[in-house]
């Protein structure tokens, strides 16, 4: 259940950057979760919806884009399914993961005076 | 205020952050790895299963290599267990008690090196809370991600929690005199690794008799 520990990151961030722009409230944050992030969207959801409470964020809720896992040979640049062995069929070299880990708060809306 | 007319309605505007959300915990863990590489330590961020032989194979690595400088950190949510067992078997050692914690964070490691810094170590190992989901999030610091599970979890922890085997730097299957008796096949397991992870080293131990010990400490230590 570590998605608490990362709802209370996005809390700490998004209330700085209102802080920051001296903000009345933040109407809207736009997350980037990678599909391999280790991080599951309804749990943290959930998470949020108890952090944000009596905060400058209380009712907003989190836009959630997530990034499908791409995983591709480091020596030939070769794609590589997801679940196969990672080993290039083309050259033999390694793979490695090119995109699917994000955890990214991309965008905040906020309410000015 | 309003940018048209002035009228003192709010108005609403956008940032673009793009900020990488544990971004604190990056931080935290590159400053204590500044604190490692300054004392010349090399340090391991140890993570597993419950029960797998994180601690005995910290035991059966003092017994191959005793003139080896170790010192251990251990993540635990209620009990100083390791810790003992470790200064027992002449291993200095401190405890991080989590509470109710799943996983260390970097600050609770950057917290505990205040009180501790164990500046003599060559090897400073940081056993994690016993887990295979929640560590994989939460960089440490260490120079190292040691992964630990046991051949009686089955011979599909691998398949079942792929995140924290993508990132390890070494993989270790302990128990393996007791795959049989279970019925696992560490080739599948093996197997199921080099779908998550194409590099790391794969190694088979038994903590009990100190099998594959020699080989995990020249993976760990020839990297």
């Amino acid at each position: 259940v570590h998605e608490y520990s990362i709802a209370s990151s996005i809390l700490d961030t998004a209330l700085a950057h209102a802080r920051r722009r001296d903000a009345r409230r933040v109407v809207g944050l736009e997350l980037r979760i990678g599909e391999l992030s280790g991080v599951e969207v309804p749990l943290l959801e959930k998470a949020w919806s108890l952090v944000r409470e009596r905060s400058a964020c209380e009712g907003v809720d989190l836009t959630v884009r997530t990034v499908a896992a791409v995983f591709r040979c480091r020596d030939c640049g070769l794609a590589v399914d997801r679940g196969a062995v990672l080993t290039c069929q083309r050259c033999g070299g390694r793979a490695r993961m090119e995109a699917g880990d994000e955890l990214v708060l991309d965008r905040i809306e906020m309410e000015v005076a | 205020m309003c940018d048209v007319c002035g009228c003192g309605d709010p108005a609403i505007v956008s940032e673009d952050l793009h900020h990488r959300i544990l971004a604190d915990n990056d931080r935290v863990a590159a400053h204590n790895r500044d604190h490692f590489a300054r004392r010349g330590m090399l340090a391991l961020n140890l993570m597993g299963s419950p029960g797998a032989g994180k601690t005995a194979l910290l035991e059966a690595t003092r017994r191959a290599a005793p003139d080896l400088r170790l010192a251990a950190l251990s993540g635990d949510l209620a009990t100083e267990n390791d810790a003992k067992r470790l200064e027992a078997a002449d291993v200095p050692a401190r405890t991080i008690t989590t509470g109710t914690a799943c996983h260390l964070d970097a600050a609770m490691v950057h917290h505990a090196l205040h009180d501790w810094p164990a500046a003599s170590a060559d090897v400073f190992v940081i056993e994690n809370v016993g887990n295979l989901v929640c560590p994989a999030d939460f960089p440490l610091g260490a120079e190292r991600r040691v992964v630990v599970i046991s051949t009686t979890e089955g011979d599909d922890t691998v398949r079942k929690h792929p995140l924290i085997f993508r990132d390890a730097d070494v993989c270790v299957v302990n128990k393996v005199d007791l795959a049989g008796p279970v019925g696992v096949d560490v080739d599948v397991i093996e197997r199921d690794f080099r779908t998550m992870n194409g590099h790391a080293p794969f190694i088979r131990t038994n903590a009990k008799t100190g099998e594959g010990v020699d080989a995990l400490m020249d993976a760990l230590l020839d990297q």
